[in-house]
C-alpha cells in the first residue's frame, strides 16, 4: 500500500556528491594514541568531570556525568590513562576552548564490565537514565539528549514515530551506509523508541536516492517481524530536516512554539536508533559513530571511529588532495568550517568534507536583492527572507523577529537560490547573535541592578547594625555610669537605635530573595518544565557565542586562514 | 565587495541576476521577431539606440556613484529596461526621443533611486509616463503596418534625415477605436467599426495583434523556466478581461470585447514584462494577485475613459506606489502556523 506523503514548500536539489563515498563498506579506524574527548558535546547541560589527571581509564568508562535532566554522559572511547582535563580547541566554528579529557591510549582497548539490560522488564524511567547515562544523543547533527524525548505528551497520545534516514545534505552518506549494513540494529532500537512512546505507527523515511538503503531496511523489518513503514520520500533539500520529515511523511507542521509530541510525532535519526540498541542490549555506551570522510580526498569513506579522535589523525585516512584548504565538518548546505585540525570528532560528527577552491569555489560578489522572490519560494518554513535580510540589515531587529526570524531553520536553501549571491544566512545569524546579545546584555543589566540593591541594602543593614551596636554600648555605658546616663542616652541612642533592630530585621528579610539573583547562585532548578527552559537557554547561549565567534571570526579573517590552511 | 563566504551554505546554486535579466531578454525575442515581419526590421535599430543610451547612462552614474562598473554593467539589467521602452515607444519616434527615454529611465527612475533593486516605480513606465505627458503628439504617431516606407527611409525618418509625412502619422488601434466613438457618440458600433476600418485586425490591432501574440509565447516561456511567476500575469489579465467582459456585456456596440482588449496595446508586454518586474511589484503571491488584478482594471480605465491612449504605463506605476502596502498586509502564513491539515 503505498504510503501517502505530503509536500513541505521550496527545498533545492544541490548535487549530492554522494556516490565516491559509499563505494567501500564502513571502515574500522584505527585507535589513535591520543584522543580529546570535550565534556559538553551535547545541547542542554555541561556535563562534569568525574576523573582526575593520572587516573586509568576502561573503555565505555563515564568521564563526564550528565548534570541535569537534558543532558548526557560522555565515556572514554578507549582504556588509557587521563593526561589532562583542560578547554581545548573545540569543534565549533568559534574555535574557542572547551572543556575536554585528553587521554591517552594503552592500546588494551580494555572494556569496562558491560552490563546488557533487558529493557522490556524495566520502567521506562529507568530506561530513559540508563540512554542519558549512556550519552545518547541525536547523531543526526542535533545532539539534543534522546531520553528527554521519549515522553510522550500527557495530553496527546502518540500517532507516529519517525526515524529519519533520508540523509538530504550533500556528500553525507553515513546513514546511508550504516542504513546497508545494520538495517538490524536501527530497527530494533527502533523498537526501543517505539516501546517507550507508543505510537500507533512507526515510519522510517527515506530519500529515494537511496535504494540499496530502502531495501535493506525493508529487509530488517520484515526479518524482525516489525510493521514499520519503510518509507521513499523525493529527494530534496531539507527533507532530512526532522519537521520537514515530519511533514512529508505525516503532513504535520510542527511550529517552532510546539514540541513535536505535542502534534503526537515525534522523530530520531536512524544512527540514533542503532545507538540506543547497542546502549541497551550490549551496555555500550556512545563512545563511537560513523563518520563520513569526503569531499577532495583520494578515498572517500565511512569510518566507524571513536569520539575524541582528532580531524587530524582522521582524514589522513583518507589522504587529502594537495589543493585542499580547509575542512568542514557537516554537510555544504549546513556545516561549518572547522576552526583546526586539532578539534576532535565528537557526538554531532556525521561528516567531515575536505574543500578546495575548485569544490567550493568563492561565492560571485554580492549585488543588491531585486526582490526576485526566489528565496521565498525555496524558503521551508515559508518565511520571506529577502524582508529578512533588508530587516537585519537595516538593524531593524524587531521587525525581522515580527517576521519570524527565530523560526530560521538556517538551512541555505535562500542563499543556495539568490541570484544576488547574498549570504543571507550569515545575515540571519548575525541579526539573531545581535538580538541574543542584546537579551544577554539586558539580563546582565538587570543582575546588575539587583546586585547594585543588595549592596545597598547590605551597606544600610550594617550602619543601622553599628548604630545599635553604638547604642547598646552607649546604654550600658550609662547603666555602669548612671551620671552620664542623662546626658548620654538622648545623644547616642535616640534617633537611630531605636528603629535599628527592625531595619536591620526587614533589610536582611528583603536581602535573602534578592541573592540567589546574583550570578553563580542560581539555585538547581526542578521539575520537568524547567528543563525544557534550560536547554532552550542552553541553546541560545551556544548561539550566541557561535555568532560572537563568527563576528571575531569576519573581523580577524585573514589569520583566521592562515590558522588553519598551513595544518594541511 | 566580495566575501569569502566563511560560513555554510559553501555549496550555492547557479542562479545570477544576469542570466535571470538574459532570460528575460530572450523572453521578448518572440514579440521582437513577430515585430520585425509585420512591420519592420527598424524596431532593431530603436533597441540599439535604447540600449546604448541604456548603457551609458548606467554607465556615467555607476561612475559617479562609484560602484563596480564591470559587475553592474553586465547585469543585463539596463538592457531589459532599454528593450522594453524600445518597444513601448512607436516605431518611427525620432532616435532623440528613444535616447532621453532612455537616459531618463535609467539616471532618473533607476540610479537615482539607488541602482538596481531599489527602484520603486518600474523605469521603463517611468519613462514612457514621462515621454507621453511630454511629447504627447509624437507618442501617438503609430504607423500603419501597410505602411509603404523603405527600410532606408525609416532610418532616414528615425534619424531627423527625412521628415515625417503625413501618412506615416497613424494611430494606435485602441486610439482609432477611441476617436471614433467619440467623433459619433453612440452612433457607432464597435463590430462594425473593427470590420471597417483598415486598422484592425483579425482580433486586435491589425498587424500588431500578432506582436502581442509573440509577448505571449515568449511570456509563457519565461514561466516554464521559472523566472517569472503566474500569479501576476495571470491577475492582470484577468483584471482586465472581468472589466473589459463586463463593459461589453453591457453595451457590446460601444465597447470592446476583452480580446480586443488584450492583444491591443500594451496589454500582453505589460502582463508578462512589466507586472513581473520584481524590484517594483509586489512580491507575495496575494500580493501579486492583488497587484496584477488591480493594475488590469485601472489599465482599462484609463486606456477606455481616460486621455492617454493607453493605461497601461499609469497603471501599473499606481500600483507601485501601493506595493510596500499590499506586501505588507498579504505576508503568508509560515510553516506550523497554518494549523494541521
Ligand atoms: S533570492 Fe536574493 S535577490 Fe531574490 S528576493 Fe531573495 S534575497 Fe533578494
Ligand atoms: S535559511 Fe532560514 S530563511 Fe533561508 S531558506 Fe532556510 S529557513 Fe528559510
Amino acid at each position: 500500500m503505498p504510503h501517502k506523503l505530503f509536500r513541505f514548500n521550496g527545498g533545492v536539489k544541490p548535487a549530492t556528491h554522494k556516490t565516491d563515498s559509499v563505494r567501500a563498506p564502513i571502515g574500522r579506524a584505527p585507535m589513535p594514541e591520543r584522543l580529546v574527548v570535550p565534556l559538553h558535546q551535547n545541547i542542554g547541560g555541561k556535563p562534569q568531570p568525574c576523573v582526575a589527571l593520572g587516573d586509568r581509564v576502561l573503555k565505555g568508562q563515564v568521564i563526564g556525568t550528565a548534570d541535569h535532566w537534558v543532558s548526557a554522559a560522555v565515556h572514554a572511547p578507549t582504556s588509557g590513562t587521563v593526561r589532562a582535563i583542560e578547554p581545548q580547541l573545540a569543534t565549533h566554528p568559534s574555535g574557542l576552548p572547551t572543556l575536554s579529557v585528553v587521554i591517552e591510549a594503552d592500546g588494551k582497548d580494555e572494556w569496562i564490565e558491560r552490563r546488557p539490560v533487558d529493557y522490556a522488564s524495566m520502567a521506562p524511567e529507568s530506561v530513559r537514565e540508563l540512554l542519558r547515562d549512556a550519552g545518547l544523543v541525536g547523531l543526526g547533527g542535533a545532539v539534543f539528549p534522546s531520553h528527554a524525548k521519549l515522553s510522550a505528551s500527557k495530553k496527546t497520545p502518540m500517532e507516529e514515530l519517525v526515524i529519519n534516514g533520508a540523509e538530504c545534505e550533500p556528500f553525507i552518506t553515513c546513514d546511508d551506509m550504516l542504513m546497508r549494513e545494520r538495517g538490524e540494529e536501527i530497527v530494533r532500537g527502533a523498537g526501543i523508541f517505539r516501546d517507550l512512546l507508543e505510537p500507533k505507527r512507526v515510519l522510517i523515511g527515506i530519500e529515494d536516492n537511496k535504494p540499496e538503503a530502502i531495501a535493506a531496511m525493508r529487509e530488517a523489518v520484515a526479518a524482525a517481524g516489525e510493521s514499520f513503514e519503510v518509507i521513499a520520500v523525493p529527494t530534496r533539500y531539507p527533507a532530512g530536516g526532522a519537521k520537514q520529515l515530519i511533514s512529508v511523511l505525516t503532513g504535520k507542521e510542527v511550529p517552532s512554539s510546539k514540541r513535536s509530541t505535542d502534534m503526537g510525532v515525534q522523530c530520531f535519526n536512524v544512527a540514533t536508533a542503532s545507538s540506543a540498541y547497542r546502549a541497551l542490549t550490549f551496555g555500550e555506551p556512545l563512545i563511537s559513530r560513523i563518520v563520513t570522510l569526503a569531499g577532495n580526498v583520494e578515498q572517500p569513506r565511512n569510518w566507524e571511529v571513536p569520539l575524541g579522535m582528532t580531524i587530524r589523525d582522521f582524514i589522513a585516512l583518507g589522504t587529502p588532495r594537495a589543493d585542499t584548504n580547509r575542512y568542514l565538518m557537516g554537510g555544504p548546505m549546513m556545516g561549518f568550517e572547522l576552526p583546526g585540525l586539532d578539534a576532535p570528532l565528537i557526538k554531532a560528527s556525521n561528516c567531515i568534507i575536505a574543500a578546495s577552491p575548485k569544490l567550493f569555489p568563492p561565492p560571485p560578489p554580492e549585488m543588491p536583492c531585486i526582490r526576485c522572490g526566489s528565496c521565498a519560494r525555496a524558503c521551508p518554513h515559508e518565511l520571506q527572507p529577502f524582508e529578512l535580510y533588508w530587516f537585519s540589515r537595516a538593524a531593524n531587529f524587531g521587525k525581522a523577529q515580527e517576521y519570524h526570524l527565530f523560526d530560521c531553520i538556517e538551512c541555505g536553501c535562500c542563499a543556495f537560490v539568490c541570484p544576488s549571491h547574498i549570504p543571507l544566512v550569515q545575515y540571519f545569524r548575525y541579526a539573531k547573535g545581535e538580538i541574543w546579545g542584546r537579551e544577554r546584555d539586558k539580563k546582565a543589566a538587570e543582575s546588575a541592578r539587583a546586585r547594585f540593591e543588595f549592596r545597598n541594602e547590605r551597606d544600610e543593614r550594617e550602619k543601622a547594625e553599628k548604630a545599635e551596636r553604638l547604642a547598646r554600648a552607649a546604654a550600658a555605658k550609662a547603666a555602669d555610669n548612671p551620671l552620664a546616663s542623662a546626658t548620654a542616652a538622648p545623644t547616642a541612642a535616640s534617633p537611630a537605635a531605636t528603629p535599628a533592630p527592625a531595619a536591620a530585621v526587614t533589610a536582611a528579610a528583603a536581602a535573602a530573595p534578592t541573592s540567589p539573583a546574583v550570578p553563580g547562585e542560581a539555585p538547581a532548578a526542578t521539575g520537568e518544565a524547567s528543563e525544557a527552559e534550560r536547554a532552550r537557554k542552553a541553546m541560545i547561549a551556544a548561539a550566541v557565542e557561535r555568532a560572537r565567534a563568527q563576528r571575531e571570526a569576519a573581523a580577524a579573517a585573514r589569520p583566521h586562514d592562515a590558522a588553519t590552511s598551513p595544518e594541511q | 565587495m566580495s566575501r569569502y563566504l566563511s560560513t555554510s551554505p559553501y555549496q550555492l546554486g547557479n542562479a545570477s541576476v544576469r542570466r535571470v535579466m538574459l532570460l528575460v531578454l530572450a523572453g521578448l525575442l518572440p514579440g521582437i521577431a513577430a515585430y520585425v515581419w509585420v512591420f519592420s526590421p527598424i524596431i532593431l535599430v530603436q533597441i540599439a539606440i535604447a540600449s546604448a543610451f541604456s548603457l551609458l547612462g548606467e554607465a556615467l552614474m555607476l561612475k559617479v556613484r562609484g560602484k563596480p562598473l564591470s559587475l553592474f554593467l553586465g547585469d543585463g539589467s539596463a538592457l531589459v529596461t532599454a528593450w522594453l521602452i524600445a518597444l513601448a515607444l512607436p516605431p518611427l519616434a525620432p532616435w532623440w526621443l528613444v535616447a532621453v527615454a532612455a537616459l531618463f529611465a535609467i539616471v532618473i527612475a533607476k540610479q537615482l533611486y539607488g541602482g538596481l533593486g531599489q527602484n520603486p516605480f518600474n523605469p521603463a513606465m517611468i519613462a514612457f509616463a514621462a515621454c507621453i505627458v511630454s511629447f504627447p503628439a509624437l507618442m501617438s504617431m503609430w504607423p500603419s503596418v501597410t505602411l509603404k516606407l523603405s527600410f532606408i527611409d525609416q532610418v532616414q525618418v528615425v534619424f531627423g534625415l527625412m521628415p515625417h509625412v503625413d501618412a506615416m502619422n497613424g494611430a494606435t488601434p485602441l486610439d482609432s477605436l477611441k476617436t471614433s466613438l467619440k467623433l459619433n457618440e453612440g452612433g457607432v458600433n464597435v463590430p462594425s467599426l473593427l470590420a471597417t476600418q483598415e486598422v484592425f485586425g483579425y482580433f486586435a490591432g491589425r498587424g500588431w495583434e500578432w506582436v502581442t501574440a509573440g509577448y505571449l509565447l515568449g511570456g509563457l516561456w519565461l514561466w516554464w523556466r521559472d523566472i517569472i511567476r503566474w500569479q501576476a500575469p495571470l491577475a492582470f489579465l484577468a483584471g482586465l478581461v472581468a472589466i473589459s467582459g463586463a463593459f461589453w456585456l453591457w453595451q457590446p456596440a460601444q465597447y470592446a470585447s476583452p480580446l480586443f482588449h488584450l492583444f491591443s496595446g500594451g496589454s500582453l508586454l505589460c502582463a508578462f514584462f512589466i507586472v513581473t518586474d520584481p524590484v517594483s511589484g509586489a512580491t507575495t503571491p496575494r500580493g501579486q494577485l492583488i497587484f496584477g488584478f488591480s493594475a488590469g482594471i485601472l489599465a482599462y480605465l484609463i486606456r477606455v475613459f481616460g486621455g492617454y491612449p493607453d493605461g497601461v504605463a499609469f497603471a501599473v506605476l499606481l500600483l507601485n506606489i501601493c506595493a510596500p502596502l499590499i506586501d505588507r498586509y498579504t505576508q503568508p502564513r509560515i510553516f506550523g502556523l497554518k494549523g494541521t491539515r
